[in-house]
């Protein structure tokens, strides 16, 4: 079991060269990938690229990642100066393209000009690229291992494409290989003819023939074909990206809130990367609530401001010091009552939110905590505001 | 038309946003109205079972209460139980080898899958077992490719009949009179841009047209806006009210500053997914809940709260 001692988010990123960012969806992962990468630029320097699946458009923007396919671009340097930062280093992004990334690898994979335009031009082919084998998950790890191997990044960190589980990530590599390595391939590719001989998929083959129509079928052999032509390549790649979920240089970081289901998501992810000897660098508690509220004084005060909001005095000074309207004591009182009254509501929350956080606590040598933000992070000056709470 | 009234409901979010807590509210509301209602669970993370506070669910539906019953879809059974009604298969209960053959090549086809598990819906539908099928289903990325499965395998496979029951299944789901979609989001950025960008693509790559939005986790709006404006000014007034009612009420102020800056943005949130909607399309409004509770009671909080709104649909 791979653990680090508690030496915080800088410690972190600067031992590594590769960092998963992971988690269930709708945690933040996109904005903490982003902030991680920041927080890399500004305070340690290098090259750092960070490789966003989905963000969304606003902070698309601010990183300068559009519509333009895997290409890299550079965050210019008036951008940290908008927001007030001198960064040590250079930061780079990219947007993740599955349906570039994959014609990327046909090209690189195929023995000859003739396949490689076969599957490309197969109009199977992009229906079963966006689907299978989990391809998006694949895809990730791959640009990863391709950006990684370029040598033009101190530090690459990865968002991770929404999945129906977060786990399918890492598994992503073992299905490719599997998948290249199945009998149903080999099924597949007899040729079509002699299919109804081979025993062992005759029924198969009979059924399958009537259900989906027998030129459906051929189809999809007829591709598999070309594809099994480019299996040594495609399994000795994917060997290799799955290497480099173990590779000491590669952390992850698992991003949660504090709320049930995530959190438990969160834990059997955590779990399951210990179990795999995997680095885990940190969890990341994302929209916390102020710690603070679930203070036993906090509660006390609450009650106290519940009783005080009736009462004049209280009003009236604070009539005074807001310099309101005389008039406005009223409504002053019944602001105050709503506050208490409500304070019950949100402290119940962060009650909770702190039982999830101490139970995540015992799993990973690092919990930071992203508070939760007054606005929604779509520039560099909240990404820095973000960066700001996970370094302290 | 009352979103109950039709006979097939999928259910779809971004993830986290409460889609499984929406799905199962509805299909309990239309069981206490009267209707017999099967809530099926698309993945098998056991969301829906957890909802009801019960054990796993099977692809044979189990009762959970009086016109409610659940399944959990799996591709194995659905092929299982497509072999036998429509390919008379003698030996169904051999299929074990065969169903987890077809179960790779259903991986690797486009629409194949899919076709297999949006037809065993639209066939409980056909049969008229059930008054209402409610389906939690696949998520905002992923719903099109489920229920656009019937378009694509009719683009792919030119013969068979799995080409030839396209056609009904189309049927049913395109008719919004049958069949609905809801789209469940939370006042943010994410969820609502997703629902905007799904409801594009639906009519882009779809028949299904979405029926009615559910905005979950709401934040109230408590104060008006004169009130309004002296919360946000009571950050000076601090010191005198740690003088009444001790240091404790920083926090107290701060939680209520948090809890007012985010129903702002997820006011503006909600505003502008009202205007990038039809205007037709009606948006169910759940607030968020505070509970500490879990499973059945939450389902049937959330259904309260869509009791309201559904009678304004």
């Amino acid at each position: 079991m791979a653990r680090s001692a508690k030496l915080g988010l800088d410690a972190l990123l600067a031992s590594k060269e590769m960092v998963l960012v992971t988690g269930s969806g709708g945690v933040g992962k996109t904005t903490v990938a982003a902030a991680l990468g920041l927080a890399a630029a500004v305070h340690q320097g290098g090259k750092v690229l960070v490789l966003t699946v989905d963000p969304a458009k606003r902070l698309a923007d601010a990183l300068g990642v559009g519509a333009l396919g895997n290409t890299a671009s550079r965050v210019p340097d008036e951008a940290f100066a908008a927001a007030g930062v001198e960064p040590r280093g250079e930061l780079w992004a990219a947007m993740l393209d599955t349906k570039a990334g994959w014609d990327e690898l046909i090209r690189r994979h195929a023995p000859d000009a003739k396949v490689r335009d076969s599957v490309l031009n197969n109009p199977l082919y992009q229906n079963i690229t966006s689907r299978f084998v989990h391809s998006h998950d694949y895809l990730a790890m791959e640009q990863l291992h391709e950006l990684h191997a370029t040598g033009d990044y101190d530090l690459v960190v990865v968002d991770t494409p929404p999945s129906r589980n977060a786990l399918d990530i890492l598994d992503a590599p073992s299905r490719m290989v599997d998948f290249f390595g199945s009998r149903l391939l080999k099924w597949l590719t007899v040729p079509y003819r002699s299919r109804l001989f081979t025993a062992a998929s005759k029924p198969f083959y009979q059924v399958a023939d009537r259900v989906l129509g027998a030129g459906f079928l051929r189809d999809i052999a007829d591709f598999f074909v070309l594809f099994q032509a480019m299996e040594r390549g495609f399994v000795g790649r994917a060997r290799e990206v799955e290497g480099l979920l173990g590779d000491p240089r590669t952390t992850f970081v698992v991003v949660t809130t504090l709320e049930t289901a995530p959190a438990h998501e969160a834990e059997y992810l955590v779990r399951e990367l210990v179990r795999r000897h995997h680095h885990l660098g940190a969890i990341i508690a994302n929209r916390v609530l102020p710690a603070g509220i679930t203070r036993r004084g906090a509660s006390a005060s609450a009650k106290r401001l519940a009783e005080a909001a009736g009462e004049a005095d209280l009003r009236d000074r604070i009539v005074t010091r807001l310099d309101l309207d005389p008039d406005d004591g009223e409504v002053v009182g019944e602001v105050l009552s709503e506050i208490a009254t409500r304070f019950h509501d949100v402290a119940l929350v962060a009650t909770r939110e702190a039982e999830r956080r101490a139970e995540l606590s015992v799993l990973a040598p690092e919990v930071l905590d992203a508070p939760i933000l007054d606005s929604d992070v779509h520039d560099l000056r909240g990404l820095l505001e973000l960066v700001g709470h996970l370094r302290t | 038309m009352n979103l109950l009234d039709r006979q097939l409901l999928f259910v779809t979010g971004k993830g986290g946003v409460g889609k499984t807590s929406v799905a199962a509210a509805l299909a309990q509301l239309a069981a206490k109205s009267g209707r017999r209602t099967l809530l099926c669970e698309m993945d098998d993370k056991g969301a829906v079972a957890a909802a009801f506070d019960t054990k796993p669910l099977a692809f044979q539906p189990r009762q959970l209460d009086t016109n409610l019953w659940a399944m959990a879809m799996n591709t194995e059974d659905a092929l299982r139980e497509y072999l036998r009604l429509f390919v008379k298969l003698p030996f169904v209960g051999r299929i074990g080898p065969l169903a987890r053959t077809f179960d790779f090549v259903a991986d690797a086809a486009p629409g194949v899958k899919e076709i297999l598990v949006v037809g065993k819906l639209a066939y409980e539908v056909r049969e008229r077992h059930y008054d209402l099928v409610v389906v939690d289903a696949e998520a905002t990325g992923h719903i099109v490719a489920q229920i656009g499965a019937p378009r694509v395998i009719g683009d792919l496979v030119k013969v068979g009949m799995v080409r030839d029951q396209t056609k009904w299944v189309s049927d049913i789901l395109e008719d919004p009179a049958r069949t609905g979609l809801v789209i469940v989001t939370t006042p943010e950025e994410m969820p609502v841009s997703e629902t905007i960008d799904l409801i594009g693509r639906l009519d882009a790559e779809s028949g299904v047209e979405p029926s009615a939005i559910v905005a979950n986790r709401v934040l109230p709006a408590l104060f008006d806006r004169r009130q309004s404006e002296i919360v946000d000014a009571l950050e000076e007034a601090e010191d005198v009210l740690v003088d009444a009612t001790g240091a404790g009420v920083r926090q107290v102020l701060a939680a209520a500053h948090v809890t007012e800056a985010r129903r702002r943005v997820g006011g503006r949130h909600l505003e502008g997914l009202r205007d990038a909607i039809p205007p037709s399309l009606p948006v169910l409004y759940v607030p968020e809940l505070f509970t500490r509770a879990t499973g059945r009671r939450v389902v049937s909080l959330v259904a309260t709260a869509l009791a309201d709104e559904l009678d304004v649909v």
